[in-house]
């Protein structure tokens, strides 16, 4: 007999989703599902709103990752204003974002991930999360909570606070750094590459310890796609769209961002309410695209900054030469290496006298009626589509969210680990773990991704107690 | 002009034959809450707030407009007052769409700071979550339906002291709004002298000033007495007071 199991719910990930796994008569995965269960719907009544009040409202979509929706809403806002913001306050939001990249990362990599990774994917349930991790490697959990509260107060003393700042405003932001805070925050960068450096040697450990494992948890040949400077460096902020295959040829070498729906395409599936975004011209399911540090990291030429790209030397060995880096249990290894380059980029900022400039906001009226604004969350390329009419009141809106575009990849990813860990004669939640795990690798933040409303397909069948079908009916 | 005597929370108080339990209240520093109530201009009596129970009367009264009488005797604070007010309140968050977290106005709100003083820690009745326009034409400001409590401050001062009467209040009840020049978009205009005395007088966020983002409309609400002095006010030798000031409120986020 076929059976069906249920994770439900996933734990240790930002919203809330459910794993089913089928098997076949023989007790052997036949398939698996990673099913979206919430819903939030910001598309649908950010409609009618004004674009000055969109990042305040957009960025309430996440507590993580406040920051990046600020950033992308903010840039779409410049463009519908036709401005572009004045250098500090372009350089004021670089740092926030930055900041936003070592706090997001940390919590990931430390609060939610390193249970697993040093406890050991079968350690017991209850110890294996941050208070575990609390008690066996108390240096460790430390060090994680400090690097977190880093990028937090960063963000804090640009926006006033931590989480949901409405800092960052059309056409720039709404204060500079006083004079000597640059200075504080450079003061604690010393300590915060300290910290990570100890994550690097900690996650080398764990990637050699789990290399068998690594090749089982989501390794698969996929697209890259996500920002670039215009001379092919690690990029997290603007710059342009870069998409890369599975052997490292670049099919998209350097788009304009506001082309995005020139390559990107959105399918939709009954089973969830996360849209499954493709590279437009190979069609879907066969687009499937990675994007976030593993695809940041793959798709640049250079880091640009020296500890990171010395780091990034390293990451590159993992793969053969010139190809991509496969496997997305290395998206935590991917992860520290831009912690590292996002603490760098900090600490030369820091140095710049333009962050305390009084001059960071552009003002005008309404210029454009559509404004795209992209932006590199920590999870993967961000966008936001707005337009509006001519008095800046949006008609429609569009957000493309990270964890949407690593949809296929997790579902992938949840499949090839259930193939290889889960047989229905012998189940034990170790292996359950296991493939909880390999969505943890992504990160995934699902309150962000659902906000599509109307656009679900459905697709009823009436059929009589024989199974007889009698009548059918289909929305696409 | 006569002196009158009469109680307010069994203090003894006097005040002029015409003025009211408010205007006598305030005089003599006892605070009542109020929302349309706007010093300077007429009296409106739409939004309840200022609710007291004067003795003999079987139902509470709106110390607004409510007129002293000699050996009158008020009570402004009670259980039933407070369950009074908080009630009005409710309701007025109910009706529209009022979400502080995200509007212009957090943090300098009256209608906001009005429910922290009052207590009110959710809403008892369903929201009406109506769906309402933004009115974004005007070259500077910004009228937002969803956040308007229909108090008429602002048609009070554009017609009684800007002189402009560009606002009216069109439909009933419920299905009351707020309309520019009988029922243009505010841009479209032809009385309105854009002088902003409507947006900064605005309890609310629901006149701001185009481009503010969230929290970030602070309205300058002292002006209005500053035109007046030297007016009737200046004659009746009221002082102008800080009435306008809206009580700090400490918003959590």
């Amino acid at each position: 007999m076929s059976r069906t199991i249920t994770v439900d719910p996933v734990t240790r990930i930002e919203g809330h989703a459910k794993i089913t796994i089928h098997l076949d008569e023989a007790g052997h995965v036949r398939d698996a599902q990673f099913h979206v269960t919430e819903f939030r719907g910001f598309e649908q009544f950010c409609v009618g709103r004004s674009v000055w009040e969109m990042p305040g409202i957009t960025a309430r979509i996440c507590g993580i990752c406040p920051v990046s929706h600020l950033m992308a809403s903010a840039k779409a806002g410049d463009m519908i204003l036709g401005v572009e913001p004045p250098p500090a306050g372009t350089k004021l939001r670089r740092l926030m974002n930055w900041a936003q990249i070592v706090q997001s990362h940390a919590l990931s990599f430390f609060h939610l991930s390193a249970p697993d990774l040093l406890l050991g994917m079968d350690s017991e349930p209850a110890q294996r999360n941050i208070f575990g991790l609390l008690t066996a490697h108390p240096d460790i959990a430390r060090d994680g909570i400090r690097l977190r509260q880093f990028g937090q107060d960063v963000i804090r003393m640009l926006g006033k606070k931590s989480v949901h700042p409405a800092w960052a405003v059309p056409g720039g932001v709404r204060r500079p750094l006083a004079a000597g805070e640059p200075e504080t925050i450079a003061d604690r960068v010393p300590e915060m590459l300290s910290i990570t450096e100890r994550a690097l040697d900690l996650v080398r450990d764990v990637n050699a310890r789990y290399a068998n494992e690594a090749e089982r948890y989501g390794d698969f040949p996929s697209l890259f796609l996500g920002l670039v400077t215009p001379e092919g460096g690690l990029e997290h902020y603007d710059g342009r769209l870069r998409v890369m295959d599975q052997d490292g040829n670049l099919l998209e070498p350097g788009l304009s961002p506001d082309r995005y729906r020139e390559v990107i395409g959105e399918a939709t599936e009954p089973w969830s309410y996360l849209k499954f975004p493709y590279y437009r011209p190979m069609g879907y399911p066969e687009g499937i695209y990675r994007v976030g540090p593993l695809a940041r990291l793959n798709i640049c030429d250079f880091a640009g900054t020296p500890r990171a790209d010395r780091e990034l030397a390293a990451f590159r060995a993992l793969a053969p030469n010139g190809a991509p880096v496969t496997g997305s249990f290395y998206y935590h290894y991917a992860r520290l290496i831009e912690i590292l380059f996002a603490l760098e980029r900090i600490e030369q900022l820091t140095a710049d006298p333009d962050l305390i400039s009084p001059h960071v906001r552009a003002h005008a009226d309404v210029n454009q009626t559509v404004g795209i604004g992209v932006s590199e969350a920590p999870r993967g390329t961000l966008f936001h589509e707005y337009h509006v009419d001519e008095n800046g009141v949006l008609q429609q809106v569009n957000l493309l969210i990270a964890t949407g575009q690593n949809n296929l990849p997790m579902n992938r990813t949840v499949g090839q680990i259930a193939q290889h860990y889960v047989k229905g004669d012998r189940l034990t939640e170790g292996m359950l773990n296991r493939v909880e795990h390999g969505i943890r690798a992504f990160d995934p933040c699902l309150s962000c991704s659902t906000h599509a409303l109307g656009q679900m397909p459905i697709h009823v069948q009436l059929r009589d107690a024989t199974g007889q079908l009698l009548d059918e009916a289909r929305r696409d | 002009m006569s002196t009158i005597l009469l109680t307010i929370d069994d203090r003894k108080v006097h005040g002029e034959s015409g003025e009211t339990i408010l205007s006598v209240a305030r005089q003599h520093g006892i605070p009542i809450p109020t929302l349309c109530q706007l010093q300077g201009a007429s009296t409106f009596g739409g939004c309840r707030l200022c609710l007291v129970e004067v003795e003999g009367i079987a139902h509470p009264v709106s110390a607004c407009n409510t007129p002293i009488k000699a050996g009158q005797r008020v009570t402004t604070q009670s259980p039933a007052l407070r369950a009074d007010r908080q009630m009005v309140l409710e309701l007025l968050f109910a009706e529209r769409n009022h979400y502080c977290a995200v509007c212009v106005q957090n943090g300098d709100c009256e209608l906001q700071s009005a429910a922290a003083q009052a207590g009110m820690d959710h809403v008892r009745c369903p929201y009406l979550s109506p769906s309402l326009p933004v009115d974004a034409s005007h070259a500077q400001y910004v009228l937002d339906h969803n956040r308007c409590i229909l108090c008429m401050r602002c048609v009070r001062v554009c017609a009684e002291v800007e002189g402009a009467h560009t606002w009216q209040m069109a439909g009933r009840g419920i299905e009351a709004r707020l309309v520019a020049d009988n029922g243009v978009p505010w841009g479209e205009s032809t009385t309105c002298t854009s002088c902003g005395k409507c947006v900064h007088l605005c309890p609310t966020g629901a006149l701001y000033r185009k481009g503010a983002s969230v929290a970030e409309m602070q309205k300058k609400r002292g002006f209005l007495l500053r035109i007046l002095e030297g007016r009737e006010l200046g004659r009746t030798g009221e002082e102008p007071t800080d009435d306008f000031l809206v009580p700090t409120v400490e918003i959590r986020s």
